[in-house]
């Protein structure tokens, strides 16, 4: 794969990050939107290596951290159902609940089954009449329209054992929360490649505009990550504030077309609840009231199900960049991956999770120890 | 998928026990279908002095010198993937572990769990598997055991074996034989047992099939003992990947180990489906990779008797023991960035995007 060598080029990356020391006058903060670019930026020591530079806030882009504690419970519930056949991606699996998490409930006997893309479920859903198989449809943009295209071919096909449990939710108004907050500190944002791969870059022009801050659209990468950073910086060092493709090898301004089409005639905006957030006006997606008899929450009758979060945790304020993880009291000491207290903590893409795995809680600067 | 038919491969008689095509609970019971498959398949297949004495136990010779002593269970699904199965991982890995401990693998024990309805020609394939990595290896299957347990789901089969070797130096081969300095040495590239069993598993096609890294290392273990190497510390690879075994080991051993991540050779096309499930290499299982633990003076000679062996032919080193107390794992990259590693929580599981 020289093809992906190509961006993990050690002399390149350095270049750019030099260049980046060169131009910054400042510790800009700027936010990487995904909780895959966080976990690339802590995997290389990218945040390290540009310490003087550049504050990462690290951005509320991990599906698997904002889904809210009412939908796992949601999900829980639909799962350990006797005729049910419960399909999710792998990392939902893990999430607690208020009470258990799935895996707790797949070790109880219930039929729970991880799949890769939602069409899998489908699938399932055909080899086995007499359940109900339902899918945990969750994620941003990035995911969407595989999910809206099962739903369709369940539509077309008139697969009445199939429905979705969704829980999608969407970048833009999340930038537009975190933008209007009044303690925002968040000067520049990298948008999340892969969403704009699907959706364009469009939508982030307006932003950009009313609040005036560089968002630049950029890919995973290591390289990808220094080359939007020093794009974001640059704007702000020269005083624009306008929106830049670094991902263009992927993103176009208009996006994935067919696909928006696909997503909008299945999907429209709903009030959506963050974890550790809160609602967020017409930041997420459910399906249409045309397709309610694949929608699991009307068909499970649970769409008034309110859960409160624990009081305890941080998350939300790592969410929003207001706190770096290890300024958690209970970071790595009440709260790991094996006893996650916040989202943040559970996924493998949440920003806790991230400084737990890449990062030592113990006293010692990695700066100080000793290269190969 | 792999040949269902190991037998046929190794030029085994076909299978010796036409009246049951499946297994039922009386193979386990203890009664005539329990000496049916003693006496018809495991005695003829493992034949040897020791197993022919049909006692209870193996009664056998008292060596001079150490012994080493090791048990371990097999419980993979699917049984059969591509690069191996689940009698030939029995046999290695038991045998990997003795010679780990710097022992030459001599008895092994081999107990069975089998569902109840497992095909016999199913557990036929996997007894030749285990016939032919015992001759390979040089161990000989002494005692055994054979429970049968009620169908529940799938019909499949487990293993346990455990395993006596000898050890024929003076070396003390440890964690806590570590020392500040040491140079380790990662036996070639790593991932490809996972990423094998995954892919079968979870039906994912990629453009090249993934086989598993299975291997026996005792006779690369032998060598570089014979060539008196003064081994500190040797873990196989298995469960858990290179990350755990070196976070075990730098926990045991209460020292900093620093390696160069972009020095870990990992194959494109593992890497390629790592990165599409969002697993790291560095966790995923190997069942024929290890670490070896060297002072450094005796870097290039212990490479040299690596790179001659064919499980060893790519043998590099991936980093050093650091002259600190702290009990941690960091790896480097070539931008100059570090990261810890850390044990994986769970176990890896696929990322959504």
């Amino acid at each position: 794969m020289d093809y992906s060598a190509k961006y993990r080029d050690a002399a390149a990356i350095k270049q750019v990050i030099h260049a980046i020391r060169s131009l910054s006058t400042r510790k800009w903060p700027i936010m990487e939107i995904c909780g895959g670019q966080t976990h690339a930026l802590l995997k290389y020591g990218i945040d390290e290596l540009l310490a003087d530079a550049v504050e990462l806030i690290h951005g509320p882009g991990c599906p698997v951290c904002v889904t809210p504690l009412e939908m796992i419970d949601k999900a829980i519930l639909i799962a350990a159902q006797p005729d049910v056949i419960f399909c999710s991606f792998g990392d939902m699996l893990r999430v607690p609940g208020s009470a258990q998490d799935l895996l707790a409930v797949k070790a109880a006997g219930q039929d729970i089954r991880i799949v890769y893309s939602p069409m899998d479920a489908l699938n399932i859903a055909q080899k086995n009449p007499d359940k109900r198989v339902v899918f945990f449809a969750v994620g941003f943009e990035t995911t969407v329209p595989a999910i809206a295209m099962t739903v369709y071919r369940a539509v077309r096909e008139n697969i009445r054992n199939f429905s979705v449990l969704v829980s999608h939710v969407l970048v833009p108004p999340a930038m537009q929360a975190l933008l209007s907050a009044p303690d925002c500190r968040i000067r520049g944002f990298l948008a999340a490649g892969h969403v704009c791969a699907v959706m364009g870059f469009h939508e982030y022009i307006p932003i950009a505009q009313k609040f005036n801050i560089p968002i630049v659209v950029t890919g995973f990468e290591p390289l990808d990550l220094v080359q939007g950073i020093y794009l974001c910086i640059k704007q702000l060092e020269e005083g624009r504030f306008g929106v830049e493709n670094q991902y263009a090898r992927s993103v176009t301004e208009q996006g994935n077309i067919p696909a928006q089409s696909l997503m909008s005639q299945l999907f429209a905006p709903v009030d959506r609840k963050w974890r550790g957030i809160g609602v967020i006006p017409a930041s997420g997606l459910q399906l249409k009231p045309q397709y309610s008899s694949w929608d699991a929450e009307k068909l499970f009758t649970l769409e008034n199900m309110q859960v409160n979060e624990p009081e305890i945790c941080i998350s939300g304020l790592v969410l929003q960049g207001l706190k770096k993880p290890p300024q958690c009291p209970a970071f790595a000491q009440q709260c790991t991956p094996e006893h996650p207290l916040g989202a943040t903590m559970v996924s493998a893409e949440g920003a806790c999770a991230a400084y737990y795995h890449y990062r030592t809680n113990q006293s010692v600067p990695l700066s100080d120890k000793a290269h190969v | 998928m792999q040949s269902e038919n190991p037998a046929a491969a190794c030029g085994a008689c076909p299978i010796p026990i036409e009246d049951y095509p499946h297994i039922v609970m009386a193979h386990g019971g203890g009664g005539e279908l329990s000496r049916q498959l003693l006496d018809k398949m495991f005695k003829p297949t493992f034949a040897n002095p020791l197993l022919a004495n049909e006692h209870d136990g193996a009664v056998i010779p008292r060596p001079g010198g150490k012994l080493a002593f090791t048990t371990d269970s097999y419980v993979i699904q699917p049984l059969f993937f591509p690069g191996g199965d689940i009698g030939k991982l029995a046999v290695y890995g038991t045998v990997n572990d003795l010679a780990m401990c710097g022992a030459k693998p001599q008895y092994i024990s081999l107990a069975f769990i089998l569902q109840e309805g497992l095909p016999m020609q199913t557990l036929w394939n996997v007894v030749n598997s285990i016939r032919v990595a015992a001759q390979e290896t040089g161990v000989q299957i002494v005692t055994g055991d054979t429970k049968v347990v009620e169908k529940c789901g799938e019909s499949g089969l487990f293993i346990n074996t455990s395993g006596i070797g000898i050890i024929e130096h003076n070396l003390t081969i440890g964690p806590a034989a570590v020392q500040t300095g040491d140079v380790i040495i990662l036996s070639g590239d790593i991932g490809r047992h996972g990423m094998a069993v995954m892919a079968l598993r979870e039906g994912l096609e990629f453009e090249s099939q993934i086989s598993s890294d299975c291997a026996p290392l005792h006779d690369i273990v032998k060598h570089i003992l014979a060539a008196g190497i003064n081994v500190h510390c040797m873990r196989d690879l298995t469960r858990g990947g290179l990350a755990s075994a070196l976070v075990e080991i730098s926990s045991s051993a209460r020292k900093q180990i620093d390696i160069a991540e972009d020095a870990i050779p990992v194959r494109e096309d593992v890497r390629a489906a790592c990165e599409l499930l969002g697993l790291d290499p560095l966790y995923v299982a190997n069942e024929g990779r290890f670490i070896l633990f060297v002072p450094q003076s005796e870097t290039v000679k212990c490479l040299e008797i690596c790179h001659a062996h064919p499980q060893g032919h790519d043998a590099l080193v991936i980093g050093r023991v650091s002259d600190t107390t702290q009990a941690v794992v960091i790896a480097g990259n070539a931008i100059g960035g570090q990261r810890v590693i850390r044990m994986f929580s769970g176990e890896q599981l696929p990322r959504i995007c």
